[in-house]
């Protein structure tokens, strides 16, 4: 094989494991800029994915198991909002305690269901998402470079990594050039403005979240029934991080995260590919290293050493209305 | 805006926070109907579980154990107004330090070892937590995100050592040697039969009386303290505390380093006490459950020993309970673990309006009847 080849192989597993990060640290931003901590990411990838899973088993349609992790996680997203928003709660506790609270209960229900030790029974072909290939891809594979690109890494995808990849400009659009965004921008910076203006800051952090929960849900179903071919126990693990990870990285906003998430996603690839490979002059490479590298990275930028990541000003602060 | 009563201590930490305890034990409840058991069923094995026969209260307790050293290691930052989610990863570097003191300082006789083997755990997670609260104090970076990028940067980091610096040669498994036989912590049932007194071998270890002697120390340092006082008075308000001529900056790495060096304690129970060598992930969420200890303890020692008991019992009953009624894993125990997090401490605001309302028409209905 080609080095070019090799490149091009990574390059199309960066865009498989990089699709749920996208997804989640999208859901993220549309929480937080509205000034809800999103911490629940991990916990309702893996709700979204365990309902996906179970329900596409059911119904055998892999669009019905995407509604049921969508209904999950928006359920999951308003209880998040119940305790923050409403009750004025812990946000980061809220959130810890939805990523541990799902942990148990899909396994638990998992169990209870199909009894196969907290796994979903595996999903037929017609039950699971599956790659769309772009007409004439077989006929131009041949075709030097380009070919290559076109067949390998443009086509023969899931539709949800299509969807992932369009819903970064739709989420920059709707944030930046629409009502709705301006409103949800200021409810995350001064809810007080927001308020006097006229327009109510619990009801715009719901929709913030409920929007939230939609994108998180995407890319619940996407581990379960288009990467994977059923629900495994923590399966995501520490995916909802990750995006958290890279929606900081990406200062809260749509292209840069998009980008960070590309960058995770592929040191996320390199390092299954790099296991055990030996580079001149390097040695070894330690796996560890590599995986720990979007975390080590996020510090970094936290710290201030890469630019400055300066969230919402209102993040994580309740809004309690004057009386 | 109508006249409200300030609400007694007793209902203020006492009752509201049992209430929301109770909503959450409900919940859990359904949860157990939901998918086709008897509460009551599952109770009643939880208790037997936990306290029914005498090897059980040991197993009870070494759980307990656990769970007090990561609630006030949870406290003492949350007193500083911090919330450090590192726990996990400060134990398991902790536990780094224990194993490589105990590994390569075996001569050592054991008195001496034991308190090398706390300042190396103390010391190892303490650095770990640094990191976090400089970032915090110097430079804001939100000491929340950092503390879990720090926990997954331990768990590779780990990995990366026990499989290629601490597994002994020849050796599959990625985990340290073991660690010499009187370099261990002694058994609180060797204790106690070397003083005559029967007793079940459990994993319990002399780390349990550790743990009271550090509550009250925590308590004393908290309340009673200088330092303590300083910590407290960020944690309330950094702006009055710069006012009142403290560095919140400074109190900040203080605070989060002791939280690291208590949570390391964990190491102390988990490696010289049980294990005896150093596992992959031998935390196993320890980390996290200290968040819903302190939050249900409301941060002070004597709280987070009786959420800690209540979770050891949790723990120790749930492993009962997935061995007696296999469709209930110990994942029920997760899940409970996850609604007490969510109802004592997201939505521990939920009953408190409704609570002063209705304390506050009985307290004006009784002054009526005095006056007339």
């Amino acid at each position: 094989m080609d080095t070019f080849q090799l490149i091009i192989l990574l390059l199309d597993a960066t865009l498989r494991t990089s699709t749920p990060l996208i997804l989640a640290a999208l859901a993220g931003m549309f929480s937080e800029r509205s000034g809800t901590i999103n911490l629940a990411l991990e916990g309702m990838m893996l709700g979204g994915a365990f309902s996906a899973a179970a329900v596409a088993f059911y119904v055998g349609s892999p669009w019905v198991g995407l509604l049921a992790a969508i209904a999950t996680t928006i359920a999951l997203s308003l209880l998040h909002g119940f305790a923050c928003i409403t009750h004025k709660g812990n946000q980061v506790v809220s959130g810890m305690a939805i990523n541990i609270l799902m942990s148990g209960l899909t396994a638990l229900v998992g169990i209870a269901l199909f009894a196969q030790g907290g796994k979903t029974p595996a999903l037929d072909k017609g039950s699971r998402f599956q790659p769309i290939t772009f007409p004439g891809a077989d006929a131009v594979q041949d075709v030097p470079v380009l070919g290559l690109i076109y067949s390998e890494l443009l086509s023969g995808h899931n539709i949800l990594v299509y969807v992932a990849f369009l819903a970064v400009p739709a989420a920059w659009w709707v944030m930046y050039r629409t009502r709705f965004g301006l409103r949800l921008r200021a409810v995350g910076e001064n809810p007080g403005a927001v308020d006097t203006a006229g327009i109510g800051v619990v009801a715009m952090r719901y929709r913030a979240v409920i929007c939230s929960g939609v994108l998180v849900g995407m890319s619940g179903a996407y581990l379960s029934t288009a990467q994977g071919a059923s629900f495994l126990q923590d399966m995501t693990a520490g995916k909802g991080y990750i995006a958290l990870a890279a929606m900081v990285f990406g200062k809260w906003r749509p292209f840069p995260a998009l980008a960070a998430c590309l960058l995770f996603g592929f040191l996320d690839a390199a390092a299954t590919r790099l296991q055990g490979v030996v580079l001149p002059g390097i040695g070894e490479v330690p796996v560890q290293l590599v995986q720990a590298l979007p975390y080590i990275l996020t510090v970094i930028l936290l710290a201030g050493f890469i630019g400055r990541a300066i969230p919402p000003k209102a993040l994580g602060r309740a809004y309690v209305k004057e009386r | 805006m109508s006249k409200t009563v300030e609400l007694p201590r007793w209902i203020d930490v006492g009752a509201l926070p049992l209430l929301n305890l109770l909503l959450a034990l409900v919940v859990s409840g359904l949860v157990v109907l939901a998918i086709g058991e008897n509460p009551i069923q599952v109770v009643e094995i939880l208790l037997y579980g936990a306290f029914g026969y005498e090897e059980a209260w040991g197993y009870t307790l070494y759980y307990t154990t656990n769970f007090i050293f990561t609630g006030l290691a949870f406290a003492v930052a949350f007193h500083c107004g911090l919330f450090n989610i590192g726990a996990e990863g400060q134990a398991y570097i902790g536990g780094l330090g224990v194993t490589l003191a105990a590994l390569y300082l075996d001569f050592l006789p054991f008195p001496i070892m034991l308190v090398v083997a706390m300042l190396a755990a103390m010391i190892f997670g303490a650095a770990w937590a640094y990191i976090p609260a400089y970032l915090q104090a110097r430079r804001g970076s939100h000491v929340v995100i950092t503390t879990i990028m720090f926990n997954f940067i331990a768990s590779s980091l780990m990995v990366y050592l026990l499989v290629n610096v601490l597994r002994p040669e020849g050796s599959m498994t990625p985990e340290s040697e073991q660690i010499a036989e009187h370099l261990r912590l002694p058994f609180i049932h060797d204790i106690a039969g070397a003083l005559g007194i029967e007793m079940a071998s459990s994993p319990l270890n002399l780390s349990f009386v550790y743990a009271i002697v550090i509550s009250v120390m925590v308590w004393l340092f908290i309340w009673h303290t200088r330092w303590g006082y300083a910590i407290r008075t960020v944690g309330a308000n950094a702006v009055a505390a710069t006012y009142a001529g403290l560095e919140p900056g400074r109190f900040i790495i203080i605070a989060m380093m002791i939280s690291g060096a208590l949570s390391s304690f964990v190491a102390l129970n988990e490696v010289m006490g049980v294990q005896h060598r150093l596992l992959i992930d031998f935390t196993a969420g320890y980390g996290f459950v200290g968040i819903a200890v302190a939050l249900m303890g409301r941060n002070h020692p004597f709280g987070i020993f009786l959420a800690a008991l209540l979770f050891g019992m949790l723990y120790q009953g749930g492993a009962e309970l997935s061995f007696e009624i296999p469709t209930i894993s110990n994942d029920m125990v997760v899940v409970i673990q996850g609604l007490v997090i969510l109802f004592t401490g997201a939505m521990e605001h939920m009953f408190r309006p409704r609570v002063t309302k209705i304390y506050t028409a009985w307290r004006l209905h009784q002054d009526a009847g005095e006056a007339a």
